[in-house]
């Protein structure tokens, strides 16, 4: 794919219809329940392979455990991961653990794509609708329970869980009866960064519409709170210069745009006349999506932010 | 008046320290922070609050007077 683009995984072409997909991610727990970590650890370095329209395979583990942690932890984090990987239909076929300070989990994996259907992050076209699937807010939302758990509604905290746990193959399946032109996943920059690159990288303009997004609620209220990762102040920073935000909407929607999301879903770029068919087959699969905007031939500015 | 230092703390710890603060309902406070994001959410948790917020940068050193 070169090195210029900053895709999702590396692709390695081994014959006319097969290639192969490479990638990892690994993070430290982002919730206390070992089981879940390594649920939503495995979906998350499972989606670069989505997102690059494959079909992943086999995986390995990548953990550091301090030697303070039982092993009950260590077991119920591999349950999690090998649980979530059987789902996606992936082996988990070994891996490597070592000692450190800190636990970490994920996984290093392996996917396949015929060479004609890879999905880069740099193939968007004027004219295209985007789709984004789930929800967006994560990060604020984890930030105000990191703060202060009673803060955060449990329902709204079991959803937030529930969706970084969730798999983007259900999406992808759907994406891949369409004519997707360029696909990305929504993970640490934010849908403003990931949008910005796939506008870079495609050589448009992207034009966000921030009112029909899909996020949660809850999330406006802790960024009015100040509790608001400080990677979505980063987001903010890389992008600066590239976006161009006219719309007048509140600060706090402003903040969930460049929220970074851990396993967030997939951003997806396709003729403007098939979002709908998209959007609904995405429902009738029971993935959550919406519209986020279209592309354009490139402009001033990579990012137009509108209501 | 009460003053939290976030030196050295990274979100959401500052916001913690200033919401348990503010828990004595006073009408002043001071934070002391060496971070922007630290300004940023520690400001709007404060306007949220009710309370207005003045920042004086000393050269990467900020300190906040939060007052009603």
């Amino acid at each position: 794919m070169g090195y210029d683009k900053s895709d999702d995984a590396s692709v390695y072409k081994i014959s006319e219809d097969t290639a192969v997909i490479n990638t990892t991610d690994f993070f430290p727990p982002i919730v206390d329940d070992p089981y879940l970590f390594g649920q939503i650890a495995a979906a998350n370095a499972i989606s670069d392979v989505y997102a690059m329209g494959g079909v992943p395979k086999l995986a390995l583990n990548v953990m550091t455990v301090p030697k303070s942690l039982d092993m009950d932890t260590v077991r119920e984090i591999l349950r999690g991961g090998y649980d979530k990987a059987m789902e996606a239909g992936v082996i988990i076929t070994g891996g490597h653990t070592i000692n450190s300070e800190e636990p970490i989990y994920g996984l290093a994996v392996t996917g396949f794509v015929h060479p004609d259907k890879v999905l880069s992050n740099s193939a968007a076209r004027p004219g295209d609708a985007l789709i984004l699937t789930k929800r967006l807010g994560t990060g604020i939302i984890t930030t105000a329970a990191k703060a202060d758990a009673d803060m955060v509604d449990s329902q709204v905290l079991e959803s937030v869980y529930a969706q970084m746990a969730t798999l983007n193959k259900y999406a992808a399946e759907v994406m891949a009866d369409f004519d997707v032109h360029s696909c990305t996943d929504i993970t640490g920059f934010g849908l403003v960064g990931h949008a910005c690159e796939m506008a870079m990288g495609s050589a448009t303009s992207i034009h966000i519409q921030a009112e029909g997004l899909n996020y949660y609620k809850d999330a406006m209220e802790f960024a009015d709170m100040g509790l608001i990762p400080a990677g979505a102040y980063n987001n903010r920073d890389y992008t600066k210069g590239k976006v161009l935000n006219e719309s007048g909407i509140p600060l706090a929607l402003e903040d969930i745009l460049y929220d970074p999301q851990t396993s967030g879903g997939l951003l997806i770029a396709l003729p403007m006349d098939q979002a709908e068919a998209c959007l609904k087959r995405m429902a009738a699969a029971g993935v959550t999506a919406c519209k986020a905007g279209f592309v354009t031939e490139a402009d001033d500015y990579e990012i137009y932010i509108e209501k | 008046m009460k003053t939290v230092d976030a030196r050295g703390l990274s979100c959401p710890q500052p916001v913690i320290l200033l919401k348990k603060a503010m828990g004595s309902k006073e009408n002043a406070y001071e934070l002391i922070a060496d971070s922007q994001t630290v300004v940023e959410n520690c400001t709007r948790f404060a306007k949220s609050q009710g309370y207005n917020v003045s920042v004086n940068d000393n050269g990467g050193e900020f300190k906040l007077s939060i007052t009603k």
